[in-house]
């Protein structure tokens, strides 16, 4: 990908985090603001993105619009499932390890999954290993590798594919 | 008078996180609590910040959860034998 | 109206920091507590500070900031924290269904030096 897109996708975002932090359109702010995200960004647009400009195009945008309330969603329950059995007297618990299997290409697509998956009812990723992915799961319901992927990132795999691959 | 309920909820919170780091049978135990403890402490400072009705305290928060987030990171490399 | 949506985040947002403090307490092995820990100090610190920013809107993209670090930063540090202590051979509640882990000598291999 063309280093220019990179630089400026780094440059735009660095930006967009400097007028949240100072939260002022005084022009030198903004300026200095501008001039210290063009700085920063040449020495580190070439380890913050791979593909610049394109994570910007609008079925991208859309799609991450899409996932955003249905991950929200899911981290009340999550909320509620763990309060649930913290507040139950005899903590109706059956903890296990288990071993799915990811789709996810890229770096910064595992990340996510494996985010996604640590804030979601029950369950929390302890190691990422090439594409397999060790969760612990806080109620097992099955052992097997073909169910338990199922089970866990499929529901988060089938929205992240669009806009992260 | 209403802060004053929702800040003594937090900090009993607080209290049962450093209970749980004083007892914790192993090291890893006694580092999530005090990983959960920093992340409480956060939302605790923020309420501070409405309480004193400073903005500069927000920053104090900000900055808190940076270093909070950078030694848990450094204590997991530790634990793991890799630093 | 503004106050009380606030007010009503910063009561939910306690309230969950509080659970999640008592799951560390009640929980029986390091590996349930990271969950309780995580999960509820993630949403209780996000809706807390953004309940913060509704009482106060010019404060809301400072805290808004705080927020979006949070819910960035705290699965991964969690997840650094569960695989640390995996490889450094903490062990699973007696009574857990399954260990998978087992299987990779990744996992293991550092726990025999």
């Amino acid at each position: 990908m063309g280093k220019l897109s990179r630089f400026i996708f780094t440059s735009l975002v660095l930006f967009i985090l400097w007028l949240f932090l100072t939260s002022t359109f005084r022009s030198q702010e903004v300026l200095i603001g501008l001039i210290f995200s063009l700085v920063i960004a040449l020495f580190t647009y070439n380890s913050f993105t791979e593909k610049g400009l394109r994570n910007l195009s609008p079925r991208k945008v859309f799609c991450a619009f899409l996932y955003l309330p249905y991950f929200f969603w899911q981290m009340i329950k999550a909320n509620f499932d763990v309060a649930y059995r913290v507040l139950h007297p005899k903590m109706p618990i059956r903890p296990g390890i288990v071993h799915v299997k990811t789709k996810m290409k890229t770096d910064l697509g595992k990340l996510v999954v494996a985010n996604s998956i640590t804030l979601t009812p029950g369950t929390l990723t302890l190691d990422v290993i090439d594409d397999n992915m060790l969760i612990h799961w806080i109620n097992v319901k099955t052992d097997d590798v073909e169910k338990a992927s199922e089970e866990i990132p499929g529901v988060f795999e089938k929205c992240l594919k669009e806009f992260l691959e | 008078m209403s802060w004053i309920i929702a800040i003594a909820i937090i900090v009993l919170g607080v209290v049962l996180t450093l209970i749980r780091a004083m007892l914790g049978p192993t090291a890893a135990d006694r580092m999530v609590a005090v990983d959960s403890m920093t992340t409480i402490t956060t939302a605790l400072l923020v309420l501070l910040a409405l309480y004193f009705k400073r903005y500069i305290y927000l920053d104090i928060a900000l900055v808190y959860a940076v270093l909070a987030f950078v030694a848990t990171l450094a204590v997991a490399r530790y634990m793991e034998g890799g630093l | 109206m503004l106050t009380a949506i606030g007010w009503f985040l910063i009561y939910f947002g306690a309230f969950f920091l509080f659970l999640g403090a008592l799951g560390i307490m009640r929980f029986p092995d390091v590996y349930n507590r990271l969950q309780a820990g995580t999960k509820c100090t993630t949403l209780g610190a996000l809706s807390t500070s953004i309940g913060v920013g509704f009482l106060h809107p010019a404060w809301l993209p400072k805290t808004f900031i705080i927020a979006l670090f949070i819910l960035l930063t705290n699965p991964i540090s969690s997840h650094a924290l569960g695989r640390a202590s995996y490889r450094s051979g903490v062990k699973l509640w007696e009574k857990s269904v399954v260990d998978k882990c087992k299987e990779f000598k990744e996992c293991v291999e550092e726990e025999n030096e």
